[in-house]
């Protein structure tokens, strides 16, 4: 286990005393500040979309942009995303179209999961994004065993997975990493620890002084990072995936964050939490830090900043209005995958259904 | 043709699917170098190696979790859990990982994997080596369930289970391991999923059974044949998820009554649910109500264990009282 917060730059975004920044070209630094802000701005307009009450619920990321878009950022294409259910911005990273997402939250007829989950579960098998599900933790022990049967096809993929400091509590938590131990599976644990689980404090999760340190008993490596500094994430995160690659084995990542917003759309955080708390960790907003570091590089600019922001704005309200149009997918496919093929009894209840809203229809018209 | 037992049937069809498909792996409790506790996987890992047969840590949950992280990545697992009462800490991953995913990923994701496990009483085991939870299972859409009751089915079925694109939960009932045995071809073969089989066919009344009740029942078939002239058809359902709805109606149709045995126990088990669906199916065909012999709705005993289980006098009167009605 390492000693310490890894971090590069300051609130300010200026390099710390002694840091030396990993040396990623313009054009990446770029993409990254690209898709931080387009993740900001994603969430914010669907938190509202669901306040007007025209989707059912949404999750946000704000404050833990650099937590996530960073780690995904040190994978190749190839290397497996398994994610918790607020990684929206390692999705666009890899590609995940703005509409793709607009379908989802919606649950339409172009929705890739045809309808079926609450909004935020999306999953892309194209892009090796992983399908999203409700339960605390119960997908990192899948993340292991993607590294596991790597490591046994002679594969050099590796898997990383994000959870929460909640999912640290879990069951699934330990044995995913003790299994990963055992086998020395290429696998990255990437906690976001955004200090909060709806509304319970880090420390009523765990009496550890770390989170990262519950890697030493399973004896993989822990490295606790800097969450709002981008280049300190992807910078642990590459070292962790090129050591996997290595074949020497998983790392977990405390990536040290901040819940800017509530657990979702359900919950009230000023009821549970001290609002100077959430004034303190806005001054790290990862997202402004990075954009006065490019500034700063001379890598950006306030004008340029003011053009991306309308582009975006553009963007997401293209694909909304694009996507609210589309009617619900037709009701035959509520039958359809759960087996490869229709066993007797849902084609049996599908029929019911039929018969019950053509009797419903029936009714309506005397 | 070869006289084996359950136990090898089951490893025979291991063996072979292993050689066809490198993609299948398995893992579990002891089932390495020691060939499981049972001796099911004997043999396997010294045939191939430590990449393909390996012992896991001692944590269910652990084993099925990242079954299906090999499962999602290509690999076919075939993970064993040591007694299936151990396998409650794995529920939340098989009922709402691995059952969920195809259905929740819009058919992108699959977890084709089958999930073996000794099941069912009959061996001194008391509460805690003898449960029958197959009720749990088959109440889950996403799964297959399956259990076979004689060697020549374990082989057909377990082959046939490690080729479905579904997660399939292969139940062996244990206290046939080595009690039951048959003949079985050396060669591959495959028994259909989803198909039940008349192991008796008969013309008064139906006993609708499965697992290490089949023996059972054909013994109280006989000894009605010949005490009481009855003629009795027995099923054996082999897979319980989903089930073969037909051969028991057309069975019910001719006979007229039915005689569900299972060793679960009563309440909500899957005697509950075949007699619903044949009342649905086949009311004005019954002669008289579906009579259910199960074991009790306790925890499983161990001194009374077989008071416990359904056995051939309980079956008998359940066959007479149908007949009588």
């Amino acid at each position: 286990m390492s000693e310490g917060l890894v971090g590069f730059l300051d609130p300010e975004g200026k390099v710390l005393k002694g840091q030396k920044v990993p040396s990623l070209n313009r054009k990446d630094l770029l993409r990254l500040y690209r898709v931080m802000l387009l993740n900001r701005r994603v969430d914010e307009r669907m938190i509202t979309l669901q306040r007007q009450g025209r989707i059912g619920f949404y999750v946000g990321s704000m404050g833990e942009e650099a937590a996530i878009i960073g780690s995904a950022f040190a994978l190749k294409p190839k290397d497996w995303i398994i994610p918790c259910y607020r990684e929206l911005g390692a999705a666009l990273l890899r590609g995940f179209p703005l509409f793709d997402l607009c379908c989802q939250l919606f649950g339409n007829e172009q929705d890739a999961i045809k309808g079926r989950q609450m909004p935020n579960h999306y999953a892309s098998r194209k892009l090796r994004f992983g399908s999203i599900s409700s339960p605390v933790g119960n997908q990192i022990p899948h993340a292991t065993g993607i590294g596991l049967a790597a490591r046994l096809t002679g594969s050099k993929d590796v898997a990383l997975v994000y959870f929460g400091d909640g999912a640290t509590s879990e069951g699934d938590f330990h044995v995913a990493l003790n299994f990963a131990g055992v086998y020395k599976t290429s696998t990255i644990f990437l906690c976001r620890n955004n200090q909060w689980a709806i509304s319970v404090p880090r420390q009523f999760q765990t009496a550890s002084r770390t989170l990262a340190e519950k890697a030493t008993a399973y004896n993989i490596e822990g490295v606790e990072v800097d969450g709002n500094d981008i280049l300190a994430v992807y910078s642990v995160t590459r070292e962790a995936v090129d050591r996997a690659r290595r074949g020497e084995g998983a790392t977990l990542i405390e990536a040290v964050t901040y819940r800017q917003g509530g657990h979702s759309t359900s919950d009230d955080p000023r009821v549970y939490r001290d609002e100077k708390e959430v004034q303190e960790w806005l001054k790290k907003d990862p997202i402004s830090r990075f954009k006065s570091y490019l500034i700063n590089d001379g890598a950006w600019s306030e004008t340029k900043d003011a053009s991306l922001e309308e582009q975006i704005k553009d963007e997401i309200e293209v694909a909304l209005k694009k996507a609210e149009k589309i009617g619900p997918p037709c009701i035959d496919t509520m039958f359809e995958d759960v087996l490869d093929t229709v066993p007797w009894n849902l084609e049996e209840q599908r029929e019911e259904l039929r018969a019950s809203q053509e009797y419903e229809s029936v009714q309506q018209d005397r | 043709m070869p006289t084996i037992n359950i136990i090898q049937a089951v490893n025979d069809a291991l063996r072979a699917e292993m050689k066809r498909d490198d993609r299948v792996v398995i893992m579990g409790e002891d089932v390495g170098k020691f060939g499981g506790v049972f001796r099911a996987t004997q043999g396997l890992f010294q045939e191939f190696g430590s990449d393909r047969v390996f012992d896991t840590p001692l944590a269910e949950a652990g084993i099925i979790g990242c079954a299906i992280g090999m499962a999602l990545y290509g690999l076919r697992p075939v993970p064993e859990i040591q007694f299936v009462d151990f396998i409650y800490p794995a529920f939340d991953q098989i009922v709402n990982e691995a059952a969920k995913m195809r259905y929740r990923s819009g058919g992108q994701f699959t977890c084709p994997m089958v999930i073996r496990a000794p099941s069912g009483g009959g061996i001194k085991g008391g509460l805690y080596h003898s449960q029958s939870p197959e009720t749990y299972f088959i109440h889950t859409a996403g799964l297959k369930v399956v259990m076979p009751s004689n060697p020549y089915d374990a082989k057909g079925l377990l082959i046939a289970s490690i080729r479905d694109d579904n997660p399939v939960i292969f139940l062996e009932p244990k206290s046939l391991y080595r009690a039951a045995r048959g003949e079985v071809p050396e060669e591959v073969y495959v028994i259909e999923l989803g198909k039940a089989k008349v192991v008796r066919e008969g013309e008064d009344i139906t006993v609708v059974t499965y697992g290490a009740m089949v023996r059972v029942a054909l013994e109280a078939a006989e000894t009605a044949a010949e005490e009481d002239q009855f003629s009795v058809e027995v099923i054996d359902m082999r897979t319980l998820l989903p089930y073969d709805i037909d051969t028991v109606i057309a069975s019910v149709k001719k006979t007229s009554r039915v005689v569900i045995v299972h060793e679960a126990p009563r309440t909500c088990g899957f005697g509950a649910e075949l007699s619903a669906t044949i009342s649905e199916k086949a009311l004005l065909h019954l002669q008289a109500p579906i009579f259910r012999v199960t074991g009790f709705d306790i925890p499983f005993p161990y001194t009374f264990e077989h008071h416990y289980l359904p056995n051939e006098t309980r079956i008998l009167k359940a066959l007479r009282d149908g007949m009588d009605f």
